[in-house]
C-alpha cells in the first residue's frame, strides 16, 4: 500500500466542516463508531495530485481542545497520541468567515501541538454579504501557516485546499503564540521536570482527563520536584489562557480583517424577531410539527404499502419456485417477512432525517431548543431533548440515536429513557385493529369516538413520556456538570449533498444496525412457532384429521385447523399457555399472550401472530377482524376482545417496552445493560398495571 | 450594586467585567464571553429563560442560572 497522507479535519460546530468533508470525499466516505464508545467515527479517501491519496477523519466539532464531551474528548486523544495510526500528518482547521475570532481559538491551539496545521476559512461566498474583506498574506504570516479560502456552497477553493495538503510538508509546524507565558514559574517548573515533551502536550494532559503514551496525570503529580496546583487554580490559569489567546487573534485580524458593517445586511435580526417571538415562535414549530408528521404518515404510506406486497409477493414466489422443505419454509416465513419487516421502514426513516436534517442545516433547530428549553427543565430535561421526543412518534431508535447532542448526561440519559414512550409508528397497526373492535363508530362533538380514541392514545403517550422525566429527574442521583450553551447559527439554505449524504448515511446505519437484530428475533420466532416437542405437535395431522373425520370439512378448512393446533403445541404456543395465568388477570388468553411475546420483537408484529393463530392465511384486516371479534373468552364466555380487554390491551401497547430494537439502541447509546433493563422492568410493569386496573374497573 | 449578565434586559447592551466564578463552563470563555467584550440581549425566551446573546459577535443562548455569575457594567447610551 503506497504511503497516504493522514489528514485530520478539525473544527468548531457549524462551520460547515462535513461539507468541506464532503467536498473532498463525495461518496469515498464511510462512518463508523470510535472502539468502546458510540462516537461516531467519519473517515473517507480523497484523491489528490499526482496519484497521492489522502485519508481524511471528520473529527467531532469542538470549540477548543478542553473537551467538555465525549464526543471531543476523541480530537484530543487523537491529537496527543502520536501512536495513534489515524494520527494526522496535516491538520485542517475549518473556520467560518463570519466567526473567525471565536474559530480561530481552536486553531491557536492546535498550533501549538505543533502539528503542521492549514487553516480553511469557509462560507467564502459570505464576505461580501457581510462586508468583510481579508488580508490573506498578513494572516498567513502572523498565523504561520497557509490559508485556503473556501466556498463549499461556490465549490470554490476545494483544488487550492487539495494543493496545500498534498505540499503539507511545507506548512510550518511553529506555534503562532506562547501560552505558557501565562504563570512562568509553573510552566518552567513543569518544562524542567519533562525536558522533552511538549510544554502545551504536558499542560492539556494536566488539565483534563486524557491518557496518553506513558505520561499520565497521576504520574505528572508525583513528581517531587514539580509542585502542582489546586483544580481551582488550574482553571484560573485556563482562564488567562484563554483570554491570553483571544488578545492575539484581536491583534491579529484588527489588521488583517476589516468589516464593513454598513455593507453588512442582517437576514438573523428579522427571521428572529418572527421564529423566537414568543406567540408566532411556538405557532410556527407546531406547524413544521404538522407537516412532519403529514409526510411521515402520509407520503411515506405510499412506498410502505409497495415494499410490503413486493416482500408478501418474494414470499409467495419463492414459496412456489424453490422445492418444498425446512430451508425454503425459513426463507418464505421466516427470513423475508423478517426482512421486510425492516425495509418497511426505510420510508419513514428518511423522511424523518430528510426533516430533521433540513432543520439542524438552516440553523432552526437552535431555535426550537431555545424555545423549550424552560418548559423542558421542568421535567429534567433539555431543550435539546425536543428533537429526540418528535423523532419518537417516527421511530424510537433514530430518536434515541439523536440525543448525543445534550451536554448533560443527566439530561440526556432521561431522554433515552423517556423517548420509548411517544407513540411510535409500529404502534399504530395494533392501535386500529383494536380500536375498531372495541371502539363504537358513534361521533361526539362532530369527531368520531374511534379517532379521539387515536388522539388519546398520543396524548398518553407524550404525558408517560413527560411524567416519568419528572419521576426520573427526583429518583436518578447522578451528579452531572448541568450547564446549557447553545451557538445560535446563522440561518444558511440546507446543501442539497449534505441532506442527501446524511438521510442516506442514517438510513444505512439503521438497516444494518438494527436490521440485524431484528432479522435474527424474526428467525428465532419463526422456529419457535414452526417446531414443537411430543406427539401433540408432530402427529397434529393425524390427530385433527381423525377429530374431524366425522364432520365434511374442505381441505382448506381442515388445513386451518391442524396449522392452529400445531401453533397451539409448538414451542410458543406452550410459552403462551405457561404465562396464561398471568395475562388472565388482564383479560387476554394464550393466544393474545403469544401474540404479545412474539411483538415484543416489534410491536406491529402483534396483528401478524394473531393472523396466523387464528389460522387466517393472509393479512387481510378485515378477515382478521372478523375472526378476532368472533373469538369467545373461553372462561367467561361472550366475546374475547369486549370492551374491556380492548382497552386493557390498548393501554398495554401505549406504555410496555415491546421493541427489541430499542433496548439494543439503548445499549449501545448509554454501553451498559442497566438502562435498557431498567426501562424494561420500568415500563412492562407500568404497561401490566395499568392494563390491570383498567380491565378489572371495565370488565 | 453589581449588575451581573441576568439582569440584562432586551436590546440592552453591556461591557463583561468578571467571569471567574467556577460556575461559568469554560466553554462559554471560549466561545468569546471573556471580560472586556460587549454583551447585547438579542432575545428571551417565553418565561424569561433562556438568554440569546450577542458577545462580540458570537450568537449563543445560555441559562439564567449561568448569567447570574457572570458580571456586567452597563454601556449608558
Amino acid at each position: 500500500m503506497s504511503k497516504q497522507i493522514n489528514v485530520a479535519l478539525i473544527g468548531n460546530p457549524n462551520t460547515g466542516k462535513t461539507s468541506v468533508f464532503n467536498a473532498l470525499t463525495g461518496l469515498n466516505q464511510k462512518v463508523g463508531n470510535y472502539p468502546g464508545i458510540t462516537v461516531e467515527k467519519k473517515e473517507g479517501i480523497c484523491k489528490l495530485p499526482r496519484g497521492v491519496k489522502a485519508h481524511i477523519i471528520d473529527l467531532p466539532g469542538t470549540y477548543s481542545l478542553n473537551a467538555s464531551s465525549l464526543d471531543e474528548n476523541v480530537v484530543i486523544e487523537l491529537l496527543l497520541n502520536k501512536n495513534d495510526k489515524d494520527f494526522p500528518d496535516v491538520a485542517v482547521v475549518v473556520s467560518d468567515v463570519e466567526n473567525l475570532k471565536r474559530n480561530l481559538l481552536l486553531f491557536t491551539q492546535i498550533k501549538d501541538l505543533e502539528i503542521p496545521t492549514i487553516l480553511v476559512i469557509n462560507m467564502a461566498d459570505r464576505m461580501e454579504y457581510k462586508g468583510i474583506s481579508l488580508d490573506i498574506p498578513y494572516l498567513e504570516e502572523q498565523l504561520n501557516t497557509k490559508i485556503a479560502l473556501v466556498s463549499t456552497r461556490r465549490k470554490q477553493g476545494i483544488n487550492e485546499l487539495k494543493q496545500l495538503i498534498t505540499n503539507f510538508k511545507e506548512v510550518s509546524q511553529e506555534p503562532c503564540l506562547n501560552a505558557s507565558q501565562v504563570d512562568k514559574d509553573y510552566f518552567e517548573g513543569l518544562r524542567k521536570a519533562f525536558p522533552n515533551q511538549l510544554l502545551y502536550k504536558l499542560w492539556l494532559v494536566i488539565t483534563q482527563d486524557v491518557n496518553f503514551g506513558k505520561i499520565d496525570r497521576n504520574e505528572v503529580e508525583a513528581l517531587d520536584d514539580f509542585k502542582t496546583k489546586s483544580k481551582a487554580d488550574l482553571k484560573r490559569l485556563q482562564q488567562k489562557e484563554t483570554i491570553k489567546r483571544y488578545q492575539f487573534i484581536n491583534n491579529v485580524l484588527k489588521v488583517g480583517q476589516t468589516i464593513d458593517s454598513s455593507k453588512a445586511k442582517d437576514l438573523r435580526t428579522k427571521l428572529d424577531r418572527i421564529l423566537t417571538h414568543k406567540v408566532w415562535g411556538y405557532l410556527i414549530f407546531f406547524m413544521i410539527l404538522l407537516v412532519i408528521f403529514q409526510a411521515i404518515y402520509d407520503w411515506s404510506s405510499v412506498p410502505m404499502d409497495f415494499i410490503d406486497s413486493t416482500f408478501a409477493s418474494l414470499s409467495e414466489w419463492s414459496k412456489n419456485k424453490l422445492p418444498a422443505g425446512v430451508f425454503t419454509n425459513l426463507l418464505t416465513e421466516g427470513i423475508i417477512p423478517g426482512l421486510g419487516g425492516i425495509v418497511i421502514f426505510i420510508p419513514q426513516i428518511a423522511f424523518l432525517f430528510l426533516f430533521i436534517s433540513v432543520l439542524e442545516e438552516s440553523g432552526y433547530m437552535s431555535r426550537v431548543v431555545f424555545l423549550m428549553d424552560r418548559i423542558m427543565r421542568r421535567f429534567g430535561l433539555s431543550g435539546k431533548s425536543v428533537v429526540p421526543l418528535i423523532s419518537g412518534t417516527a421511530c424510537a431508535i433514530p430518536a434515541v440515536m439523536a440525543t448525543r447532542n445534550i451536554e448533560s448526561w443527566k439530561e440526556r440519559l432521561i431522554t433515552i429513557l423517556v423517548t420509548p414512550f411517544t407513540t411510535c409508528s409500529a404502534r399504530l397497526p395494533v392501535y386500529l385493529i383494536i380500536i375498531s373492535l372495541v371502539i363504537p363508530e358513534g361521533r361526539f362533538l362532530g369527531l368520531g369516538y374511534q379517532a379521539l380514541t387515536l388522539m388519546l392514545l398520543y396524548l398518553i403517550g407524550f404525558g408517560a413520556a413527560v411524567v416519568s422525566a419528572y419521576i426520573l429527574n427526583k429518583v436518578l442521583k447522578i451528579r452531572s456538570k448541568s450547564f446549557f450553551v447553545v451557538e445560535m447559527p446563522n440561518y444558511k439554505l440546507p446543501l442539497f449533498k449534505n441532506v442527501g449524504l446524511t438521510v442516506l448515511e442514517k438510513t444505512k446505519s439503521f438497516v444494518f444496525g438494527a436490521g440485524k437484530i431484528i432479522l435474527a428475533i424474526s428467525i428465532i420466532l419463526w422456529f419457535l412457532a414452526s417446531y414443537g416437542p411430543g406427539d401433540n405437535f408432530n402427529k397434529a395431522e393425524e390427530i385433527i384429521t381423525n377429530e374431524y373425520a366425522s364432520q365434511q370439512l374442505s381441505e382448506e378448512e381442515l388445513q386451518q385447523h391442524i396449522a392452529s393446533f400445531k401453533l397451539e403445541h409448538s414451542f410458543i404456543g406452550i410459552t403462551g399457555r405457561a404465562i396464561e395465568p398471568v395475562i388472565r388477570p388482564l383479560g387476554y388468553d394464550w393466544k393474545i399472550g403469544i401474540a404479545i411475546v412474539s411483538s415484543f420483537a416489534a410491536r406491529e408484529v402483534f396483528v401478524g401472530t394473531l393472523a396466523t393463530i387464528y389460522s387466517v392465511g393472509n393479512d387481510d384486516e378485515a378477515t382478521i377482524k372478523n375472526r378476532m371479534a368472533a373469538e369467545v373468552n373461553p372462561i367467561l364466555g361472550g366475546p374475547l376482545f369486549n370492551f374491556a380487554s380492548g382497552i386493557s390491551l390498548l393501554l398495554f401497547y401505549a406504555f410496555a417496552m415491546q421493541c427489541m430494537s430499542t433496548l439494543a439502541i439503548v445499549k449501545r447509546e448509554t454501553n451498559s445493560w442497566k438502562w435498557p433493563l431498567l426501562q424494561l422492568v420500568f415500563m412492562s410493569s407500568l404497561a401490566y398495571i395499568v392494563a390491570l386496573i383498567a380491565y378489572q374497573f371495565l370488565k | 450594586m453589581r449588575h451581573t449578565l441576568a439582569h440584562l434586559k432586551r436590546g440592552e447592551k453591556a461591557t463583561i467585567t468578571d467571569v471567574s466564578s467556577i460556575h461559568i463552563p469554560l466553554k462559554l470563555l471560549e466561545m468569546g464571553c471573556l471580560p472586556g467584550n460587549t454583551v447585547e440581549l438579542v432575545q428571551l425566551a417565553p418565561f424569561q429563560d433562556p438568554m440569546y446573546l450577542n458577545i462580540n459577535g458570537s450568537h449563543l443562548a445560555i441559562r439564567k442560572e449561568t448569567a447570574k455569575h457572570i458580571l456586567i457594567e452597563k454601556v449608558d447610551e
